[in-house]
């Protein structure tokens, strides 16, 4: 496999671009997820759908768009839905969950619709829906680090701000931190690592990566700079073993990425409750047993 | 003179067609500890919401520190404490420093690290509440009485003249209330710190305050505590439309 990754370049994209959103996803995703906000990755991935579809499509039938990387309509739709959300979500400020419905069926909407002008399934669009070891391009990788570099630094330079409405968004506007433009700013990040995470993972899958090894991460980590570390750790493991899986035994790396992530939960889980049930045991043999 | 923390004058408030506070005068200097009290649903935590700039008046003026609130940018001098506070979610991973920690994000500023010495300032605001111990504890993992004390920590970390408190003691038993309240009072008198407690255990508290202020939908008594102590039958009875003795508020509200 070591001397695949340097003969073979379709592999080196396919490795860097996984290592780097094993990175970001899970980084990002531990805000979504405290944030609550964990379906909203799901809704954009589905936006992301219509735009990698329409793509498809307009290659197919406007020939000065035949060489048109879909990647780049699909990032285009992804944040265009971000920003949708977020209004809506001012517009039902008391239902701010019904934009989530709205937009994902729109997306799915739109999808469905230029895959049936485009004559239904081809094997791309299948790669965009599964993830693909085979079909990441430089051009890909390239955008995928862009997209990295965007997020590593809003991350870095708004980490304590993200934090802190995270934990306690009225005590953050009481403190006067401006959430608005900060929340604006982590939807369209948001939509960007859904859209670079797509090509390997899988439109339908995106919101796993973002998720499951945060979860992982939040029951053993005390703090949550612990908790990042940890996800951050699942994530890349998860990615790397789907990748290595996916090739070997020619499967969609989406697939084997997730079910390793979930593997990696459930091994947490059950590490969690093996080592309280031993700590219980020995407490009783010494006798210190909390009352 | 330096200027009081806090001036409201003929301040109004209503969502939509309800009145939630009516030509609301009041102020509060340094130093001075004042327990807001009222009944529930009497506009207290609107009263709150107002000076912290949560929300603007309708009509009326507030100043902060002698600025207009509008144009009050030192929000780092009034230290927040919300009943809110209370009810965050358990599992969020953080551990007691970065709560505390994230006390300083505003005064830090947007795009800058936290300064060197952040750590130190969150030892000694632990200190100050009697939790440096539980530092690298996760804030899940503390008792509710033991995570009100991180958050006052977390408004104290900012070295703020004011802190601000709503019904900081639900949802913490009577034991612990107590020397939360006690706590309260040593900020006050060996710190300076002014304070505005909303509160519904007037009698834990009249101890320690030295101000009242009773509020429903308007003020009905603002003054030094030993005069509401003299009034306390007539202001209760006009609350409620018939005399009460020392009643818990929460229960008595619903049929006011």
């Amino acid at each position: 496999m070591i001397s695949a990754i340097f003969d073979y370049e379709f592999l080196q994209n396919a490795f860097a671009s996984g290592l780097i959103i094993g990175l970001i996803a899970p980084a990002l995703g531990l805000f979504i997820v405290v944030r609550r906000l964990a379906l909203i990755a799901d809704a954009l991935s589905h936006v992301a759908l219509a735009g990698i579809a329409g793509s498809l499509f307009l290659s197919q039938n406007v020939t000065t768009l035949a060489a048109l990387n879909p990647l780049y309509l699909g990032i285009g739709s992804s944040v265009a839905g971000s920003l949708l959300i977020d209004r809506l979500r001012e517009v039902y400020k008391s239902y701010e969950e019904l934009a989530i419905p709205i937009i994902m069926s729109g997306g799915i909407a739109l999808g469905a619709i230029f895959i049936s002008l485009a004559q239904g399934f081809s094997t791309d669009l299948v790669g965009y829906l599964f993830g693909s070891v085979s079909a990441v391009g430089r051009e890909d990788l390239y955008t995928i680090m862009a997209i990295a570099v965007i997020t590593l630094i809003f991350i870095v330079l708004t980490y304590k701000e993200l934090f802190s409405l995270s934990f306690d968004p009225e005590y953050s506007r009481a403190q006067g931190i401006s959430s608005r433009a900060l929340n604006i700013w982590f939807m369209i990040v948001t939509a960007l690592v859904v859209a670079g995470s797509m090509r390997i993972v899988g439109i339908l899958l995106v919101s796993s990566l973002m998720t499951v090894p945060v979860a992982a991460a939040m029951q053993i980590a005390k703090g949550f700079r612990q908790a990042m570390f940890y996800a951050v750790i699942f994530g890349e493991l998860s990615v790397l073993g789907g990748l290595v899986a996916a090739f070997y035994l020619n499967l969609a790396p989406g697939g084997t990425i997730v079910v390793i992530s979930i593997m990696i939960l459930l091994l947490v889980l059950g590490g969690k409750k093996l080592a309280a049930s031993r700590s219980a045991v020995r407490n009783e043999e010494v006798g210190t047993g909390e009352l | 003179m330096t200027e009081p923390l806090i001036e409201l004058e003929d301040v109004s408030y209503r969502y939509g067609d309800t009145a939630a506070l009516e030509h609301i005068f009041l102020t509060v200097e340094q130093g001075e500890f004042w327990a807001v009290i009222g009944p529930n649903g009497s506009g207290k935590s609107t009263l709150i919401k107002l000076i912290l700039g949560l929300i603007k008046p309708l009509s009326g003026q507030i100043r902060l520190f002698g600025r207009d609130a509008s144009d009050f940018r030192e929000k780092e001098k009034i230290g927040y404490v919300s009943q809110k506070s209370n009810a965050f979610n358990r599992a969020f991973p953080a551990t007691v420093r970065e709560v505390v920690r994230s006390g300083l994000v505003k005064k830090t500023g947007l795009f800058r690290r936290f300064p060197a010495d952040a750590d130190e300032k969150v030892d000694s605001a632990l200190a100050a509440v009697g939790m440096e111990e539980f530092a690298d504890r996760s804030i899940g993992d503390l008792s509710g009485g033991q995570q009100q004390r991180v958050f006052i920590a977390r408004a104290l970390i900012s070295k703020p003249e004011l802190l601000v408190l709503d019904e900081p003691t639900v949802g913490i038993d009577r034991k612990h209330m107590q020397s939360f309240y006690n706590m309260l009072g040593r900020l006050n008198r060996e710190k300076g710190i002014a304070i505005v407690l909303v509160t519904h255990d007037v009698d834990t508290v009249s101890e320690l305050v030295t101000h009242v202020a009773c509020v429903n939908r308007s003020i009905h008594f603002h003054g030094p505590h030993e005069e509401y102590s003299r009034q306390e039958s007539r202001i209760r009875s006009e609350w409620y439309g018939h005399a009460v003795r020392r009643v818990h508020h929460g229960k008595k509200a619903a049929d006011a």
